[in-house]
């Protein structure tokens, strides 16, 4: 089993031993796994999918199924910022509409796409939980709420200069964002490794301060 | 109106902005007390009893009631209680604050239910677009464990109780039970056939309960005060507090803790300060996506409690309340949503794959001044096939409400704006080819 995953990170192999353990059936791990795998690999490479099948013993073909099933598995390799903008009833009520076509521009990168260079992927998302803050994108999974088009060429900016390796929501939120949904509480240090959500069980979060 | 709502589930959020999420915090507010209480001085059952007496409904969606859910998990061992975190029901975001900046009160409300339901191992399923949600409460089931409120024998009562938090991948349908529970297993989100029930055959295939993130926040006033004491709050059968989240055209979007029976008058124009810059109320949607719009003509004095919602044509829902002003375009706000649920349907029933995706078509042409003046019956053809007779509550042709769900912005559309769509309809539709 292990050797499945002996190109995996040393603290990566760690999770995924106790994901395994963490449910009562090891199919249940496929999800985490899957996310674990795409940190290694960039995205849900066939190898990444092959992995997750030997570590859990259901076939490459129910691991396939799920991983097709679930939009944030990404299939094709995908930027260092994942920017997905809320398109759905509040934000679009409210200009979401506009401030997706903003970030195209300032990327260069239409809806769907990665640019050339490989820094930022965009993608219009159905609702993420933010109406209060509308319109609301995201980065890497983490929030900007209150997004208004005339921050965005200042965040697209920020993302290719500074090139930070740890995406903060309560950061960006400061730097771009605006009105909230509610009052986001204490400050949260922890942020995303890369076009992943930022949860340490999956090995994609880390302290950015 | 009732007097002012007594402070139940926003009692650590708002009141401590910089630290609500700690264990320290939720512990100097009184916080673990009904825990305590519960496994010191109640049997499992007596606590069931209480959330019983108390008519709490749940906060997901359907509206079901809690006690009664509860009383059709099935006796055979082993048992699991999972938290619907999936959040995704297009306005909706009063879970992601419950989980942001109140984890503890979810996991001491999941940990007396486990104690009622005889369960040894609870999920918490977060949707993967909450990553922040999901490392708070992550961090709080971390504290919960080393300060003996989940693991072994919990306050020396016996009882044990492990705790896993899962995270979704982005797929809306999870938010139905039984999808979550087959992504919970390592599968593809899709709807399970009903019967068997969960409370029977659910996660495993073994006896499980799942209960929304705001349902089981109640629980541990509910134990703390008393059953009746929660009943007696707000309308008979829309008992306790409520969170509503307000989005859209209103000057105070937000999540609000209200006691249910005001009117929708004084929800949009008191609590949500009204429309900004005084425009034109046109229409809104009382409780999520899925839920037939109400309008100022018919609705604004009508009250906001799930009955009288319900007996209006629509539903209370997720309590997702989106404000649509004048200058609204009703026929792209409902192709945005019927776009959605063409997006999120799961498949596996073709009126929904099929149906779901013509309606978004249908309006799109629309939109594009390419509509026929066949456009509007063929819409409702569409529907009709979806979703037999357009009544509410809909009928089904599918295993779950996803494709009814699609039905009810066009419904909508067609029966208060019928002369926008009409409008849109080019009048010279030239000749036909041949």
């Amino acid at each position: 089993m292990t050797s499945a995953i002996a190109g995996w990170s040393p603290p990566n192999q760690v999770r995924a031993k106790r994901l395994l353990e963490a449910y009562p059936e090891s199919s249940s791990a496929v999800m985490p796994l899957l996310y674990i795998a795409a940190l290694e690999h960039g995205y849900v490479t066939d190898d990444a999918m092959r992995e997750v099948s030997q570590l859990t013993g259901l076939s490459d073909a129910q691991v396939q199924a799920v991983a097709t099933f679930y939009t944030m598995y990404k299939r094709r390799p995908v930027g260092s910022y994942l920017i997905s903008v809320c398109t759905s009833i509040s934000c679009y009520l409210l200009g979401g509409d506009d401030v997706l076509a903003s970030i195209e521009d300032a990327t260069g990168t239409p809806d769907g796409e990665t640019s050339e260079d490989g820094l930022y992927s965009v993608e219009h998302v159905e609702c993420i939980g933010a109406c209060g803050g509308a319109p609301a994108v995201q980065v890497n999974y983490e929030l900007i709420e209150g997004m208004q088009t005339g921050k965005v060429e200042a965040l697209c900016a920020w993302l290719r200069d500074a090139r930070p390796e740890v995406v903060i929501a309560d950061e960006m939120q400061q730097l771009f964002g605006g009105r909230r949904s509610f009052e986001w509480g204490p400050p949260e240090p922890e942020g995303a490794v890369a076009a992943l959500p930022a949860f340490d069980p999956y090995g994609s979060a880390r302290d950015g301060r | 109106m009732t007097s002012a709502p007594p402070p139940l589930l926003t009692i650590g959020m708002m009141g401590n902005p910089g630290d609500s999420d700690t264990l320290a915090r939720y512990r100097e507010d009184g916080g673990y007390t009904a825990l305590e209480k519960a496994l010191g001085a109640m049997s499992p059952d007596e606590v069931a009893a209480e959330v019983k007496a108390s008519n709490l409904r749940g906060r997901g969606g359907a509206g079901f009631s809690a006690g009664v859910k509860w009383g059709f998990l099935a006796a055979t061992e082993p048992r699991y209680l999972v938290i619907n975190g999936d959040e995704s029901e297009p306005g909706t975001f009063k879970d992601r604050q419950l989980l942001e900046r109140d984890p503890h009160q979810l996991i001491e409300g999941t940990t007396i239910s486990a104690y009622a339901l005889g369960v040894h191992h609870a999920f918490i399923y977060i949707r993967g677009e909450y990553p922040k949600p999901a490392r708070r409460v992550q961090r709080a089931v971390e504290e919960a464990y080393e300060a003996g409120y989940l693991g072994d024998n919990i306050l020396d009562s016996g009882f044990s109780l492990d705790v896993t938090v899962h995270l979704g991948a982005g797929a809306y349908i999870c938010g139905e039970e039984t999808a979550l529970l087959n992504s919970l297993e390592g599968r593809r989100g899709e709807p399970r056939i009903k019967p068997p029930f969960p409370a029977v055959e659910g996660l495993y295939a073994k006896p499980t309960i799942v209960n929304n993130v705001e349902t089981i926040s109640n629980v541990p006033w509910i134990v703390d005060r008393g059953g009746l004491a929660f009943a007696a709050i707000g309308p008979e059968t829309s008992a306790g507090t409520r969170l509503l989240s307000l989005s859209g055209h209103v000057r105070k979007p937000g999540n609000y803790e209200i006691v249910m029976g005001m009117s929708w008058r004084d929800l949009i124009f008191d609590v949500g300060g009204g429309i900004p810059d005084d425009r034109e109320l046109k229409c809104w949607i009382p409780g999520g996506a899925s839920a037939p719009w109400f309008v100022p003509s018919e609705h604004l004095e009508t009250l906001v409690t799930i009955d009288d919602v319900a007996a209006n044509g629509s539903m209370l829902g997720s309590g997702a309340v989106v404000v649509m002003d004048e200058t609204t375009d009703v026929v792209a706000a409902a192709h945005r949503i019927v776009r959605f649920f063409a997006h999120e349907s799961c498949g596996q029933c073709t009126p929904c794959r099929e149906g779901a995706t013509w309606l978004e078509q249908v309006l799109r042409r629309i939109l594009d001044g390419q509509g026929r003046p066949a456009d509007l019956d063929l819409l409702l053809d569409i529907s009709d096939n979806i979703s037999p007779g357009l009544r509410w509550p809909p009928a089904m042709t599918t295993i779950c409400p996803l494709g009814p769900s699609a039905v009810s912005p066009v419904t909508s559309v067609l029966r208060h704006f019928r002369d926008e769509v009409e409008a849109m309809i080019p009048l010279d539709q030239g000749v036909p080819v041949g």
